[in-house]
């Protein structure tokens, strides 16, 4: 093919995937109401936003559980794809089965599910539950990032430090995690993300009582378009943006 | 050897332990629920009945279905058409470009899916940018009705969904045997047969793999649907979020939910086996 051509066709999908998004930037900055018109730059809009006290407490409600499941994701799938890695257990099949399964599940069963479950047992809707949604959502990736590091290394590493007098704690303490850090700072970065980002599972299992920030901005933005939430928006990508290449340095290190 | 299998137990229990109490449990309950009849009290009676399944079949549900399956099908489609030449061109591109594009793909691939939606809506509305420079140019003269239809939630879905076809394209055409194409030339193969009989089965798995990320959730994104089609254009998401919240109608919800799962099953099944048969074809 032509280099012209590939680059042209690069180029434009390049162009879709971010011109819209950078429309929807320069919209925040904007001081005109309505889109038609530049109305000069100005950061108003944002100034609105930290003026709502509605919309910072779901922030800081999106950003505890995003962090809170990110941590409880991490440790339970940093141990799974140890365990994956390094030993021949019953049931290994049915773990990366099940892991397998519950990535590729579509989000809306999964919020059903869980809805199903959390009603079943009347545990009320609000912290706990969203927590333990995004929890079993983000493990996967957690498993799947952590054990392709790990499969990268000499299984006899940790065997060496047994041999060498270290117990298995000590071996996973000393060896696996210095080795495989970067894999299980970049799950936990993923699954803070995901967290973060999720609409259709929070919808299902959060109630009035704990309000997260994309369901504020699912309600805000059915209707129409709205200045203060082209500012929010630009907030929230620039966040991700910044959480998704520290992810991507951790991932590409080189030992 | 005890503490050894204390620490295996601790990590594989955890994992199992939580997996089954949230995800195996759940699901399970869902079909379950599936096989009761509704209560207007309770969710659910304890009554078992085929009812919500042959509900699912009357005309007026089906339709839902079938227009839902259209959309996310087309989707589909179209962003397999766009993303192949593009995951082609990327794995072709030099070496020290390669992470660069390739971080440029990741990056949607982790925005928002929400805000992207937006992103498409404030583009496309009345007032939008698209509409207020074609109007400053002078190429129309009333604005055009692009948001609130069928067109404009296949956009959405494509826009939203197309790093999620780029990714697993790119890794298996990245991995991608040259000899086996250039024998395939030396052996008198054309253009056009070197692609059906080599580059497409080869990169099979690719193209399994990225539509199941993308069918699936071209069928379940309710919020595409309720920011760009308006109540035009109804995604099958849409149908069962209604059944949870608006009808309160669970058992016929689940049902709903269970065909979702059945295609999930499927499509890992089909994915499954086209992975096999590239690896024994490269044995």
């Amino acid at each position: 093919m032509n280099p012209w051509l590939r680059g042209g066709y690069l180029t434009a999908i390049y162009g879709f995937l971010y011109l819209p998004v950078a429309v929807l930037i320069a919209q925040s900055f904007n001081a005109s109401k309505y889109g038609l018109t530049w109305g000069g730059f100005s950061f108003k809009w944002y100034a609105k936003l930290l003026d709502s006290a509605m919309l910072m407490e779901a922030a800081a409600n999106s950003l505890l559980v995003a962090a809170t499941s990110a941590t409880f994701a991490t440790i339970i799938g940093t141990l799974a794809a140890l365990a994956l890695f390094r030993y021949r257990f019953r049931g290994r099949s049915l773990v990366q089965g099940l892991v397998f399964v519950v990535m590729m599940q579509a989000d809306i069963v999964m919020g059903i599910a869980l809805l199903v479950l959390f009603v079943a047992i009347q545990l009320p809707l609000g912290f706990t539950t969203l927590l333990i949604a995004h929890t079993t959502v983000a493990l996967p990736f957690v498993v799947v990032t952590v054990h392709a590091r790990l499969a990268g290394f000499d299984p006899h590493l940790v065997e060496a430090a047994r041999d060498l007098g270290c117990d298995e704690w000590q071996g996973f303490r000393r060896v696996v995690l210095p080795l495989a850090w970067p894999a299980v700072a970049a799950g936990w970065l993923l699954a803070f993300t995901l967290s973060l980002d999720d609409v259709i599972i929070a919808f299902f299992v959060t109630g009035p009582s704990f309000e997260v920030l994309p369901l504020k901005i699912y309600s805000m933005v059915r209707l129409g378009v709205k200045p203060e939430v082209n500012a929010l928006s630009t907030v929230i990508v620039l966040f991700s943006l910044v959480l998704v290449l520290l992810a991507q340095w951790l991932l590409r290190r080189k030992e | 050897m005890k503490e050894r299998s204390a620490f295996r137990n601790i990590a594989v229990g955890l994992v199992v332990i939580w997996l089954t109490l949230f995800a195996l449990i759940p699901n399970l309950m869902v079909a379950v629920v599936s096989l009761l009849q509704r209560d207007e009290r309770h969710f659910i009676a304890p009554t078992l009945s085929l009812e919500s399944y042959a509900r699912l079949l009357d005309p007026l549900y089906l339709n839902v279905f079938t227009d839902s399956l259209g959309l996310a099908l087309l989707a589909t489609l179209l962003c397999l058409l766009i993303a192949y030449p593009f995951a082609f061109i990327l794995a072709q591109a030099p070496r020290r470009w390669r992470p660069l594009l390739l971080i440029l793909v990741v990056i949607p691939f982790w925005t928002n899916s929400l805000i992207r939606a937006y992103a498409i809506k404030a583009l496309i509305t009345t007032g939008g940018v698209i509409n207020s420079t074609l109007l400053h140019l002078g190429l129309i003269e009333l604005p055009l009705e692009l948001l609130y239809t069928q067109g404009a939630v296949v956009l959405g879905l494509v826009y939203v969904l197309l790093p999620f076809m780029v990714l697993p394209l790119y890794a298996t055409i990245e991995k991608l045997d040259w000899r086996l194409i250039e024998a395939a030339a030396d052996l008198g193969a054309g253009r056009s047969q070197r692609f059906l009989r080599v580059v497409l089965p080869l990169t099979a798995p690719g193209i399994v793999a990225g539509s199941l990320l993308v069918f699936l959730p071209a069928l379940c994104l309710f919020y595409v649907s309720d920011l760009l089609g308006g109540a035009r254009a109804l995604l099958y998401g849409n149908f069962i979020k209604n059944q949870f919240l608006d009808a309160r109608d669970w058992p016929f919800g689940a049902a709903a939910s269970m065909l979702l799962t059945l295609a999930m099953l499927l499509l890992l099944a089909l994915y499954r086996a086209s992975a096999r048969a590239v690896r024994q074809e490269a044995l």
